[in-house]
């Protein structure tokens, strides 16, 4: 056969039905893959068209400053569950963070394979499952029961116990991330493990670490069951961190379920202002920690 | 380039102690950097078998041999990088300047400050090019801009990487090309004025013309840099170095000048590697 003969062959061999069949197999399942993609946006844009639907109407700044209303009154906003919601996550966070961290370094920096190391990581998997209102039972038992009162400490600690797995994880896959071609260099440069870590390796992981922390934080301050038995909630502004606490999850709860139509409403604008408050400092976070090279 | 013969200088009751035949230091100190009966093992597995060498000092000494053959092994034994791996042991000695480098009163930081060391895949850390360079002097607590800058200029120029990254000390080290980068290594490097300069194949992930900048780049190190320099390109080695050891399995199979390695070897199994036969 002369070489044109041959290569029409080759072309029409192309065509055959089990290719065909292929292609078409092919371009089916992309799109099918491609339309469960697009649906799986659904749920997330159903949520947050309905967040803006019924929670901008009453979105004012009154709403920062006010104190909740009481049964039947209209006005008044919740500013004190705002700075309730912001105190004790950022209570839980002190506690969290560096804690997550630091174990995160210890089993993926110093033994990887030691027992204890792998005892950590089991049970940190264990803990990522456990029901919210477990922490809060704990933190009942260790921080209110101990001290005698219901606290913003004992809320920061529930929400501590929540969001430690979680943080601890993802800071270790985060520092499993960076490069060993790094390390190496650094030790032949005559580095010490804590210059190695220090300067190379979590400047190199902070973004990811920091991606970890976000998750922790969007979860904890939309929790409402830790908190129902340890910072309880209050009507009035906080004086001190030693009393109940009011917080955005709890006056949700405890607001939707009154059957009176403005603090329904109110719980609506609520859960708006904490989605609004999750993602600020998602951005933020994102934006600091960037990576830079 | 012929070494020169020392030998005939030294009285013959040092010459006794110095070892014999194609092992014989044509040239620098004996005292410099040797090793000794070294035995290595990665586990239970054995990878250096009785290695017995002098590295002359201020000269470039290229390892070659198979994949395998322990070249690396020993190279990274220098600066005992390898004890970032679990179950290794070591048999022998290896000493620098007279002193062992497994002596418990040597910091093993201090020994890798002395030893600088450049990988065959280039790894600049995620910075820019000045603070590459800085990093080993930061970490051993310089801090005087005035100091950080003059090394950085000073290393950049050994590096022949001067002039086309003066305007550009900031920006991040990996915008860099290739054989940049990898220059950028040999800079970070030789920053701290270490005595050796160890080179994992620096020129196996680059392109003909970075290699040889590099390798140009070898000829001047060695006025000031003592280099061992692993390469799996012989010509590379008969280019570059003055005194060629061949392994094979993890043992010492030849150790003399370039020169009469690839002319004329003592050994058959290194007469069949140069010429292709196996490896």
């Amino acid at each position: 056969m002369d070489r044109f003969a041959q290569s029409a062959e080759f072309f029409t061999q192309a065509e055959s039905s089990k290719a065909k069949m292929r292609a078409f197999t092919n371009r089916v399942l992309s799109s099918v893959c491609i339309i469960i993609s697009l649906l799986t946006m659904v749920p997330l844009f159903s949520i947050v068209y309905l967040l803006l639907e019924k929670g901008l109407p009453l979105l004012r700044p009154a709403v920062f400053t006010g104190l909740p209303p009481a049964a039947g009154m209209s006005g008044g906003g919740f500013g004190n569950a705002v700075l309730g919601t912001l105190v004790m996550v950022g209570l839980g966070l002190v506690i969290a963070a560096p804690l997550g961290i630091l174990s995160a370094i210890y089993i993926n920096e110093y033994s990887p394979a030691s027992l204890l190391s792998r005892a950590v990581r089991f049970v940190a998997k264990l803990l990522t499952g456990i029901p919210s209102i477990i922490c809060g039972v704990f933190a009942f038992a260790a921080v209110v029961l101990a001290t005698g009162k219901f606290s913003a400490y004992a809320g920061g600690v529930a929400l501590a116990v929540l969001m430690l797995p979680t943080i601890l994880l993802t800071a270790e896959q985060a520092l499993m991330g960076v490069q060993s071609a790094f390390r190496e260099a650094s030790y032949g440069l005559g580095a010490t493990k804590f210059q190695t870590i220090t300067r190379i390796v979590l400047p190199d992981a902070l973004s990811a670490i920091m991606t970890g922390i976000m998750l922790a934080v969007a979860r904890a301050a939309g929790e409402t069951a830790p908190l129902i038995f340890t910072a309880l909630f209050s009507q009035f502004w906080a004086k001190s961190l030693q009393e109940p606490t009011a917080s955005l999850s709890v006056l949700i709860y405890n607001f939707s379920t009154v059957p009176f139509p403005h603090q329904v409403e109110m719980a609506w604008t609520a859960s708006l202002v904490l989605v609004f408050l999750v993602t600020i400092a998602n951005i933020t976070a994102q934006l600091a920690f960037s990576k830079k090279y | 380039m012929m070494p020169e013969d020392v030998s005939a200088n030294l009285p013959k009751s040092a010459l006794a102690g110095l070892p014999q035949g194609d092992r014989a230091p044509a040239g620098g100190s004996p005292d410099f950097f040797s090793v000794q009966g070294f035995n290595f093992y990665y586990g239970k597995k054995q990878a250096l078998y009785d290695i017995t060498m002098d590295i002359p000092e201020k000269q470039v000494t290229a390892f070659i041999g198979p994949s395998g053959c322990g070249k690396t092994t020993l190279l990274r034994n220098f600066n005992r990088m390898n004890e970032l791996i679990d179950g290794v042991r070591h048999e022998g000695e290896i000493t620098l300047l007279g002193r062992s480098i497994y002596d418990p009163k040597i910091e093993v930081i201090a020994l890798r400050r002395s030893i600088g060391m450049v990988f065959q895949k280039s790894n600049p850390f995620p910075k820019s090019i000045y603070e590459n360079i800085v990093y080993a002097l930061r970490i051993a607590g310089q801090n005087n801009q005035g100091v950080l800058d003059e090394a950085v200029e000073r290393s950049l120029r050994g590096a022949a990487l001067w002039e086309e990254a003066k305007d550009r000390l900031h920006d991040s080290a990996l915008s860099l090309s290739g054989g940049q980068m990898q220059r950028l290594c040999i800079a970070r490097a030789i920053a701290n004025r270490p005595k050796v300069l160890l080179m994992d194949e620096p020129c196996s992930a680059l392109d003909p013309i970075a290699t040889v900048k590099v390798e140009e780049l070898i000829h001047e190190l060695k006025k000031e840099f003592t280099i061992v320099i692993v390469t799996h390109n012989m010509q590379q080695a008969t280019r570059c170095s003055d005194r060629t050891a061949f392994f094979y399995l993890g043992r010492l199979i030849e150790f003399d000048d370039t020169q009469k390695i690839f002319s004329n070897p003592a050994e058959k199994q290194t007469e069949d590697y140069i010429t292709g036969r196996f490896g």
